[in-house]
C-alpha cells in the first residue's frame, strides 16, 4: 500500500479495505486491487451513464422518421458514433475484467493482490488518460465516423476530434494489454497450493481466455489506428485507395481486432453467469471441463472468424466462403456453455435473486443474440441483412443484452462482497424486469426493421417504419428507467443498507470465505482450497444471517474426489 | 551449462525458484553471436547471386534460423519451461495467420478493385454543399 494518508485506523472493522486508509489520496494513489477495482467500477459505470444518454438521444430522434429541430443529420452521426465507442472502448471492455475482475480475481485466488499492483494502476490511468483524449476529441469538433472508424471516410473526411479519438483509443489499448498481463501472470504464478487449473473457479478460466485475446490481439489495434492516424495527419496512403491504399485492408485489421474483441467483451461475462448459476442453484456446476475448455476454445475461434464483418465489403470470395464456415464452429463451444448452464439448473435448488434473474436473462438474451448469428454468417442471407438493424439487433443482444447484463448480474452476485451492504432485493427484481422487458422490445422490433431493409445509421427513413421504431424508443426508455431504478437502489443499500454477511448467497469459492468488505489484505494466511463448485460443506448460519463453510469438511471432500 | 538440471524439471507450485534467472556460459553466447555474424555476411553474400525466386526464400530461411538462434540462446528458451516456447510460438502463428488471410484475400482481388472517388466526393462537396459537415478535414 504505497499513500500519502499515514494516519490511524478508528473504525469498528479494523483493515476492511474501505477504511483501511481515509481521504482522496489514499484512494488515487492506491495499489490494493480492490480499490482500484472500485475506482474502475465508478468510471465505467459514468461511461456506461453517458454513452447511456447518447442511445437515448439516437432512439428519441427516430420517433421522426423526418428531420427534428433539435437535432441535425450531423449530431445524429456523432451521437451514435459517441455511443459505440463509449461503450465498446469506455465500458463493455473493461468492465468486467477491470471492475470485476480487479476485484474478484485475486480473492478467488486466495492471494493478497495481483501479480503487479503498479502495473494494474497505471493500467487505470491509461483507462482515464484514453477517456481524457476522448473528452477533447468532442471538443475538437467531435467524431463521426462510427465506432468502426472505416477508410476513407475517416482518414480523409470525418469530422474534427477523429485523430483525437483515435489517439484515446490507442492508449486504451495498452490499458487493456496491461490487465490482460497482470491477470495470466496473477493466474499462473499465485494460485494457493491445491488450486489446480480444474479447481479453479470459471470466472478465472474465462478471464484467463480474455487475457489471452487482449495480449495478443490488441497491438494489431494499436498499429491499425496508428496507421489511420498518420494517413489523416500526413497524407500518407496506406488505406485510402485514392493515395494508392487499399481500405479492405483497413477492414482486415481493424476486425482482426474488433472480432475477439467481442469475445473480451461476452467471456468474462460468460464466466460471471457460470458463477451465479452454480452459486444461486446451490449445485455443482456441470460440465466443469468442457465450460473451463470451451472458453479457451471461443479465444481459439474469436481470431479466425474476422472475415464476416466484411462479406459485402469486396473480400474475395474465396475468403468469404472460409469465414462463413469457420464462423459456424464458434456455435459449438457457446453452446457447450448454454447447455451446461441448463443442466446446473436442472434439479437444483434455485434462490431467484436478483443475480439469478440477470443470470437467466443472460441465458435467455445470449441464446437469442447467437442464433440470430447464424443468418449473418451465411453468405447469402448476410448480403440482404449486412449494415441493416438485423445486425444492429443481433449485436445488441450479445453485448448488451449478455455482456452488460452478465457486468449487471456480476455486480449484483458481487456487491455485498464488495461494499458489505445488501441492496434491496425486491426493487432489484423489478429493476431487472423493467430492463429484461425494455430491452426486448427495444432491439427485438429491430429485427423485423433489419429483416424489410432498414438500414442502420440512418437519420431518415420511410414512414412505414414508424411503428417499429415507437416501440424500439419505448423500450429504450424502459431498460432506461430500469437502469436508474437500479442507479438508485445501489447508491442507497451503501447509505442504508443492511449489513452483508460473508456468504449471502452460499457460494463455496474462496471470495466468500474472507469478510465482507473483505479486509486489506484478503487473508491473513494462504487459505486452503477445496472443490470451489461443491456445495456440501456449505451451510445457512441462523446467528450469522449469512452463509458459512466448513473449510475443513470443505478441503477433505475435495480431496477424497467428491463434487467432480 | 551451470545449472540446468535446475532448469529442467518442471516448475510445480510451491517449488522453490532460482533468485536469478538462468546462466549461460559466455562460450555459448560467443558462438551464439558468432554464427549470426556469419550468416548476416551469408545474407549479404547471397544477394550477388542470382537465385532468380530462390534469393527471396534463402534471405527468409536465413532470417528464421538467426531468430531461432536468438530465441533459443539469447532468450534462454532452449532452457526455459515449454510453455514459454508454446507462447512464442503462437504468437508468432497469430502473425503468420493473420498476415496469410489478408494477403490471401488482397491477392484475390488485386487490380479489381475500384480505385475509389473520395476526391471527387469531395470536389463534388465543395462545390454544392459548402457547408456539409463531412468537409471536417481540408
Amino acid at each position: 500500500m504505497t499513500t500519502l494518508d499515514t494516519r490511524p485506523i478508528h473504525d469498528e472493522v479494523p483493515g476492511n479495505y474501505l477504511t483501511f486508509r481515509r481521504g482522496l489520496l489514499s484512494w488515487l494513489l492506491t495499489l490494493d486491487h480492490k480499490r482500484i477495482g472500485v475506482m474502475y467500477l465508478v468510471a465505467v459505470l459514468v461511461s456506461f451513464f453517458v454513452g447511456g444518454v447518447m442511445a437515448l438521444l439516437v432512439r428519441t430522434k427516430l420517433l421522426w422518421p423526418g428531420e427534428v429541430s433539435w437535432m441535425t443529420a450531423d449530431e445524429y452521426n456523432k451521437a451514435f458514433t459517441l455511443h459505440g465507442a463509449i461503450m465498446v472502448f469506455l465500458v463493455i471492455i473493461p468492465s468486467i475484467p477491470g471492475a470485476l475482475g480487479n476485484f474478484v480475481l485475486p480473492i478467488m485466488l486466495g492471494a493478497k493482490d495481483v501479480a503487479f499492483p503498479r502495473l494494474n494502476l497505471f493500467s487505470f490511468y491509461l483507462w482515464v488518460l484514453g477517456a481524457a483524449c476522448a473528452v477533447y476529441s468532442l471538443l475538437a469538433g467531435g467524431f463521426d465516423t462510427g465506432w468502426t472508424f472505416y477508410t476513407p471516410y475517416s482518414s480523409q473526411f470525418g469530422a474534427g476530434g477523429t485523430i483525437p479519438v483515435l489517439v484515446g483509443v490507442f492508449i486504451l489499448g495498452f490499458s487493456s494489454i496491461f490487465t490482460g498481463v497482470n491477470f495470466i501472470v496473477t493466474i499462473h504464478k499465485l494460485r494457493p497450493p491445491g488450486m489446480t487449473w480444474f479447481r479453479m473457479p470459471l470466472f478465472l478460466w474465462a478471464l484467463y481466455a480474455t487475457a489471452v485475446i487482449q495480449v495478443l490481439a490488441t497491438p494489431v489495434l494499436g498499429i491499425t489506428v496508428a496507421m489511420l492516424v498518420i494517413e489523416r495527419a500526413f497524407n500518407i496512403g496506406i488505406f485510402d485507395p485514392a493515395m494508392g491504399g487499399d481500405p479492405v485492408l483497413f477492414q482486415h485489421f481493424f476486425w482482426f481486432y474488433s472480432h475477439p474483441a467481442v469475445y473480451i467483451m461476452i467471456l468474462p461475462g460468460m464466466g460471471i453467469i457460470s458463477e451465479i448459476i452454480a452459486v444461486h442453484s446451490h449445485r455443482h456446476i456441470f460440465g466443469f471441463r468442457f465450460i473451463a475448455f470451451s472458453s479457451i476454445a471461443i479465444a481459439i475461434f474469436s481470431f479466425l472468424v474476422w472475415g464476416h464483418h466484411m462479406f459485402t465489403s469486396g473480400q474475395s470470395p474465396l475468403m468469404n466462403v472460409l469465414f462463413s464456415a469457420i464462423t459456424f464452429s464458434v456455435a459449438i463451444p457457446s453452446a457447450v456453455k448454454v447447455f451446461n448452464w441448463l443442466a446446473t439448473l436442472y434439479k437444483g435448488s434455485i434462490s431467484l435473486n436478483t443475480a439469478m434473474w440477470y443470470g437467466l436473462a443472460f441465458i435467455f438474451l445470449f441464446t437469442i443474440g447467437g442464433l440470430t448469428g447464424i443468418p449473418l454468417a451465411v453468405l447469402s442471407t448476410d448480403i440482404h441483412l449486412h449494415d441493416t438493424y438485423f445486425v444492429v439487433a443481433h449485436f445488441h443482444y450479445v453485448m448488451m443484452g449478455s455482456a452488460l447484463i452478465a457486468m449487471i448480474g456480476g455486480l449484483h452476485h458481487w456487491w455485498p462482497k464488495m461494499f458489505g451492504v445488501m441492496f434491496n432485493e425486491t426493487w432489484g427484481k423489478i429493476a431487472c424486469a423493467l430492463v429484461f422487458i425494455g430491452f426486448n422490445m427495444t432491439f427485438f422490433t429491430q429485427f423485423m426493421l433489419g429483416s424489410q431493409g432498414m438500414p442502420r445509421r440512418y437519420y431518415l427513413y420511410q414512414p412505414e417504419f414508424q411503428i417499429y421504431h415507437h416501440i424500439s424508443t419505448g423500450g429504450s426508455y424502459i431498460m432506461g428507467l430500469g437502469f436508474l431504478i437500479t442507479a438508485i437502489y445501489l447508491i442507497h443499500s451503501l447509505f442504508a443498507g443492511k449489513k452483508a454477511p460473508a456468504n449471502p448467497w452460499g457460494g463455496a469459492s474462496l471470495e466468500w470465505q474472507c469478510t465482507s468488505p473483505p479486509p486489506h489484505d484478503n487473508f491473513a494466511t494462504t487459505p486452503r482450497v477445496g472443490d470451489c463448485y461443491d456445495f456440501s460443506a456449505v451451510s445457512w448460519d441462523e446467528k450469522k444471517q449469512g452463509y458459512v463453510v466448513d473449510a475443513e469438511a470443505h478441503v477433505a471432500a475435495a480431496h477424497h474426489g467428491k463434487g467432480h | 551449462m551451470s545449472s540446468h538440471a535446475a532448469h529442467g524439471h518442471s516448475h510445480g507450485h510451491g517449488e522453490q525458484h532460482p533468485l536469478v534467472g538462468h546462466l549461460v556460459p559466455y562460450s555459448t553466447l560467443f558462438a551464439t553471436g558468432g554464427a549470426l555474424l556469419v550468416l548476416t555476411v551469408i545474407t549479404v553474400a547471397a544477394r550477388y547471386i542470382d537465385l532468380g525466386e530462390a534469393n527471396i526464400y534463402l534471405a527468409i530461411g536465413i532470417a528464421v534460423v538467426k531468430a531461432t538462434l536468438v530465441s533459443l540462446f539469447f532468450m534462454h528458451l532452449r532452457w526455459d519451461r515449454p510453455f514459454n516456447l508454446m507462447v512464442l510460438v503462437g504468437s508468432m502463428l497469430f502473425v503468420v495467420l493473420m498476415m496469410v488471410f489478408c494477403m490471401m484475400d488482397v491477392g484475390q482481388y488485386m487490380g479489381q478493385e475500384n480505385q475509389g472517388n473520395a476526391k471527387q466526393v469531395q470536389t463534388y462537396l465543395d462545390a454544392n454543399a459548402p457547408f456539409a459537415p463531412v468537409t471536417g478535414k481540408k
